[in-house]
């Protein structure tokens, strides 16, 4: 009765070490970018002069360095945190609207606190912190108390936020110094982000990106509460059993995931833009990207330094493509695209062993 | 083997062998149903009889033997070629979409008449005619969760009866039914039998053998041991066949030095995961020095009472005191923080992180003690020294203290969480089927590690199916069945046969001591 | 405006924006009814705008727009079901995954065809007689695109299906406990195939709907969120493609009403409103017993290995 399909054979492989799921993580993104080239090629583009120039224009400059360092940004703050999350068996598709809302928050400190200008910024990082928090922690404890889907509340709370922010700066933020545009006003400059001397690099950001994966990897790696999220997110059952509150942990987790996730938003609007305006150009999937900047680092926050700059290639890829080839910003969705499904494909080669073989009966 | 010559056979299987990694669930069994009978099949848990039956159902493959239907040799590769073959089972789990209708549940999979569309009205009409045959009346509309778990029963039965069956297998059918409807269950299936059909009846409660079956095969441990017709058998007969076995001491057992009175437990209930009540209020009392053990069949309360005992389950009634404590109000971590061991039922899936490493492990449930955690840091040199004691104390072969325990053997995952368990020289051990599953060597090495936990002062609940260890090892030993306390016994006084139909329900000790 | 006329325009306005919606919403019930989450609709969406409108521009006929954006949305499906059903990859990743390459693919090749006019239109219909009934005869009848129709249609066809065929219990078997519809002979991946295709068909034509008929053109991004909200519909309609009808149009109201009312309500509120909406939902069927008689499928999300009870 137990058959499995003619073609192919599956069997678990007990854990795999860690260079067997690096290199078959390097192999499923030079896949991605094969059949990327492919489609290149397909479109009439020469595959070869379409990377060459994302690699000069990624890293063949101090502009195109540091423009790759700034998509990176977000990514990276939001990728660390989710790789809690993930950890602790929760899905947090809602990093898009938790940045959001962490943006509106540090929007509305930065305009209208009236906040002495030394506090204007440390007010408006843990103001965004607590807003990310706050949007992820409601999934967070309807699925723990009430089973509910995290992966549906998390995506559903990101419209909603996108709705929140439609209507502030349509409504009650309009600037009035913004001539009918739907932007908040610009923020008083004691608002605006330090930047990397020249560059559009916001050092803060950047800085709680780096120091949050050195924490999160040290803090799940070394600490009581780490262990206890590992435990919660690789056997629940265990956990129940060494009297780990699994409501607890998931909480936690999404503070960090939700609060990191606001975080990113304050480098956006305080960082970027300098004022609140459409959510598409605040967000800019950063947090649906950084879901696979967190799946392929396999939830280890300090290989998020690494997957977070990889991604950020990628967008200054879509940038520097746009400009030299006239081909649009959208490819960069089918770059990440394209890396998720050759990510999938590989998470099946790490979990099991395939062959390939004739139907055999098993039991 | 006393078979009746003149009736026609229905079933005959010869020499089926079936092996599982591990284990030989069917060691040569051959069995013979006259067409027209109600045949048991009784044993203990790990006899082999569902094994055996799914091989006949087509869920499983045999790795010998041979299958005969009406004294023709067929093969049954999957449980739709059984159907073809009129061969019928209703599960131990029933086989049934909670949210479809009685009726859709009926017509599921099968591809009679024209078309896509369903005609109803035929299928209702046939199921009417059914119902009205055998005493079978279901509402074809309502919708399967709607309906008691007897009345899925029946949809059941009816599904294998819509089929054509004339051979039906029934995997323990009373053990979710109520007296009640057991009594309604033997009805129909006599009704069932005068019509012409063939039951095969997998059990391991006597009374009902003796109620229903015209003939039983006993089977033990992959082994038909005999076939009997039941009315000229006994109750003990057949409990000392199915047991079968002396009581051997191989282990060395100084006599006990009681302590003092350690756990008492009084008028304990809890419900099972499907809300059933699973205990129905136990009480006993237990020593330090001393090793209590639980025998019975399975999934007649033993899972439910390690988990009440250590916090993992809610207790509807009753308490279980230890020292000051009430262990039904506390949480799983105080009760470990009390000094209670457990060593669950589902070593991998529950006792271990099968990812984490051997040292993560050996801490899981003492890394918030001041020995490996100090200002919330784990420290990793204490964890690691705690992994090397343990490996070396209880032999646990690892190539390292980092290697994730999903690599090791069951022994030695057993060896760990026996290792971890025993580490805070426990007051009370929770040990749940602890050497299920293992070699020779581990068995014996964990058998020991308990002893001398009852030496050191510890009382020890021994949960297990298996009967030899739960003599060899235990000072007293409690049946269970149906979530009540048949009787407890001195572990050297004790009365296989009499075991034996405790174990069955058939015979309940005046008083407890 | 006369207050009929609004109520009038507000109708049609409701039945052709609600259109979409419903076509794709009844494929993404088919999905998840056995069993796969498909959190692709978005991208599957917009693979068959582009492809419709393409392929109406280049043959001049909007039906064999329509007709190429089903089949080519289709087979883009199949990626999912692939790694979902085949790969039994984690559906959540992979439905994003579509999305994204959805999206990618159509806004790089879409590119050429921006700003472009398109020449044969999907023409509205009016259905002789009902159109003179009043008020709902202009409301439902009138000047309408024929895929209106075609959804209402395809409501009532598949909730039939779904409900009172051979198949239809095949699918509801397959979502709600596979191993069981495994050991009654049903081929449980060949049911998820089915299913996720019908999903990937009918959002190709929800998609086309909108490059041909509500509004001929082609913009990159044109589904603009779409996707998302047939997510929350289909656990608003509690997977019931009949539901799902109502809860479209519900939806579409919402979304119509938020620009006729602006005056006095946020559009930005009633705009997120389905989210809110599929949320409470989820809160309100999370007990057990009821989530059952809802339709919820337990197997939801939940790849299907046999041999493992």
């Amino acid at each position: 009765m137990i058959k499995t399909p003619a073609w192919i054979q599956i069997e678990r492989r007990p854990s795999p070490s860690g260079w067997t799921v690096f290199a078959i993580s390097v192999v499923a993104i030079l896949l991605a970018l094969i059949v990327a080239g492919l489609f290149f090629q397909f479109y009439g583009v020469s595959a070869l002069r379409a990377y060459g120039d994302i690699i000069k224009g990624a890293f063949g400059s101090r502009l195109g360095l540091t423009e790759t360092v700034r998509r990176m940004i977000p990514l990276l703050v939001i990728g660390v945190g989710l790789t809690v999350a993930f950890r602790a068996l929760f899905w947090n598709i809602g990093a898009e609207g938790q940045l959001l809302m962490g943006a509106v928050v540090a929007s509305g400190i930065a305009l209208f606190s009236g906040l002495p200008d030394p506090l204007l910024i440390p007010a408006m990082f843990l103001g965004a912190f607590a807003a990310g928090a706050l949007w992820g922690i409601g999934p967070a404890i309807l699925k723990a108390k009430l089973g509910i889907n995290d992966v549906i509340t998390t995506l559903m709370l990101n419209y909603v936020a996108i709705y929140v922010v439609h209507w502030l700066i349509l409504g009650p933020w309009k600037g009035p110094t913004m001539r009918g545009f739907p932007y908040t006003d610009k923020f008083p400059t004691a608002a605006f982000l330090p930047m990397l001397g020249g560059t559009r690099i916001h050092l803060p950001t950047l800085a709680i990106g780096l120091a949050g994966a050195l924490v999160l990897y040290f803090v799940v790696k070394k600490t009581r509460v780490g262990f206890e999220i590992r435990v919660v997110g690789e056997n629940p059952d265990a956990a129940k059993y060494a009297g780990i509150s699994q409501t607890k942990i998931t909480v936690l987790a999404m503070v960090i995931s939700g609060g990191l996730a606001g975080v990113a938003g304050v480098g956006e609007v305080a960082g970027v833009h300098h004022m609140l305006l459409n959510p598409s150009s605040i967000a800019l999937s950063y947090g649906y990207t950084a879901i696979i900047v967190a799946w392929l680092a396999r939830r280890n926050p300090l290989a998020v330094i690494l997957t977070s700059f990889l991604f950020g290639v990628i967008m200054r890829g879509g940038d520097v493509i746009k400009i030299s080839l006239g081909l649009p910003f959208q490819l960069v969705n089918v770059f990440n695209g394209l890396i998720l499904f050759f990510l999938i494909g590989s998470e099946v080669l790490i979990r099991y062993r395939i062959r390939f073989g004739t139907v055999k009966e098993t039991s | 083997m006393a078979s009746k010559e003149s009736v026609p056979l229905a079933v005959q299987l010869s020499g089926i062998v079936k092996r599982f990694p591990g284990v030989v669930a069917n060691d040569g069994v051959s069995l013979i149903v006259a067409r027209g009978e109600i045949h048991c099949l009784l044993g203990e848990n790990g006899a082999g009889k569902t094994t055996l039956m799914r091989i006949l159902y087509g869920l499983y493959q045999p790795d010998d033997g041979e299958i005969f239907l009406h004294g023709k040799p067929i093969r049954i590769p999957s449980p739709r070629a059984a159907l073809d073959h009129r061969i019928g089972m209703v599960h131990q789990h029933f086989h049934l979409v909670p949210t479809l209708s009685v009726e859709e549940n009926i017509v599921l999979g099968l591809s009679e008449g024209t078309g896509p569309f369903l005609r109803f009205k035929k299928t209702r009409q046939k199921l009417r005619r059914l119902a009205d045959e055998y005493g079978l009346d279901v509402d074809p509309t309502a919708k399967i969760w709607q309906l008691t778990v007897g009345q899925q029963q029946r949809v059941e039965i009816l599904k294998a009866l819509y089929r054509d069956a004339d051979i039906l297998i029934m995997d323990e059918p009373t053990s979710v039914l109520t007296p009640q409807e057991v009594d309604a269950l033997f009805g129909t299936l006599r009704t069932l039998v005068e019509a012409g059909l063939t039951i095969i009846f997998i059990t391991h409660k006597l009374d009902e053998v003796m109620e229903i079956s015209n003939r039983v095969t006993v089977l033990r441990k992959g082994k038909a041991v005999a076939t009997v017709n039941t009315d000229e058998s006994s109750k003990a007969e057949l409990a000392r066949l199915m047991v079968g076995r002396e009581v051997v001491f191989r282990v060395e057992k100084k006599p006990p030095q009681l302590g003092e009175k350690i756990l008492h437990v009084e008028d304990l209930h809890a419900l099972n995961d499907r809300g059933l009540p699973a205990l129905r209020g136990m009480s006993f009392d237990l020593s330090g020095g001393e090793i209590l053990g639980v025998a019975g069949v399975s999934g007649n309360g033993q899972h439910e009472l390690s988990e009440v005992l250590t916090g993992l389950r809610k207790a509807t009634k009753g308490k279980a005191i230890l020292g000051a404590h009430d262990l039904t109000q506390c949480s799983a971590r105080t009760i470990a923080d009390l000094g209670v061991a457990h060593v669950p039922t589902e070593r991998i899936r529950v006792g271990t992180v099968p990812s984490m490493s051997v040292r993560e492990n050996l801490i899981l449930k003492s890394y918030r003690s001041r020995e490996f955690c100090k200002w919330s840091i784990l420290d990793e040199r204490a964890a690691h020294e705690n992994a090397c004691r343990a490996i070396k104390e209880y032999e646990i072969s690892a190539p390292h203290d980092g290697t994730p325990v999903g690599n090791l053997s069951g022994g030695n995952i057993q060896r760990l969480v026996l290792a971890r368990e025993l580490s805070g020289s426990p007051k009370f051990v929770v040990a749940a089927h602890p050497t299920y599953g293992l070699d020779v060597g581990a068995t014996e090495q964990v058998r020991v590690v308990l002893l001398a936990q009852r030496d050191r002062g510890a009382g020890i609940l021994l949960i297990s199916e298996d009967l030899d260890e739960v003599f060899q090892i235990s000072d007293r030993v409690l049946v269970i069945y149906e979530g009540q306390v048949m009787g407890i016994v001195r572990a050297e006084e004790a009365n296989l046969e009499e075991i034996g139909l405790m174990m069955a329900g058939s015979y309940r000790q005046a008083v407890a001591e | 405006m006369s207050w009929e006329s609004w109520l009038i325009s507000t109708i049609s306005r409701t039945l052709a924006y609600g259109t979409p919606l419903l076509l794709a919403t009844l494929g993404e019930i088919y999905a998840e009814r056995s069993g796969v989450l498909n959190l692709g609709v978005e991208g599957m969406m917009i693979v068959g705008a582009l492809t419709g409108f393409a392929v109406a521009g280049k043959t001049g006929n909007p039906w064999l727009g329509v007709l190429a954006a089903g089949v080519v949305s289709g087979v883009f499906s199949l990626i999912h079901a692939f790694a979902s059903v085949t790969l039994r990859a984690n559906q959540v990743v992979s439905g994003l995954a579509l999305t994204m390459l959805g999206l990618g693919l159509s806004g790089v090749i879409g590119r050429a065809y921006e700003g472009r006019p398109l020449m044969n239109t999907l023409d509205e219909i009016s259905i002789p007689l009902l159109e003179k009934i009043p008020v709902l005869g202009p409301a439902i009848f009138q000047d309408q695109s024929p895929l209106v129709y075609v959804g209402i249609v395809m409501a009532i066809l598949l909730w039939f299906v779904l409900f009172k065929t051979r198949i239809g219990i095949s699918i509801r078997a397959v979502g709600e406990d596979p191993a069981t519809a495994d050991s009654l002979g049903i081929n449980v991946s060949r049911v998820r195939y089915l299913c996720v295709m019908v999903g990937g068909v009918l959002a190709g034509i929800a998609g086309a709907y909108l490059s041909v008929a509500y509004r001929p053109s082609w913009t990159d991004g044109m589904t603009a969120g779409m996707g998302w909200i047939v997510i929350a519909l289909t656990i608003f309609a509690f997977w019931n493609p009949i539901s799902g009808m109502f809860g479209a149009y519900f939806f579409a109201a919402l979304f119509v009403l938020s620009f006729r009312l602006q005056a006095w309500l946020s559009p930005e509120l009633l705009k997120a409103m389905p989210y809110l909406l599929a949320i409470v939902v989820l809160i309100v069927v999370s007990r057990g017993t009821l989530q059952k008689r809802m339709g919820a499928p337990s197997a939801l999300s939940l790849p299907y290995t046999r041999g493992e009870d």
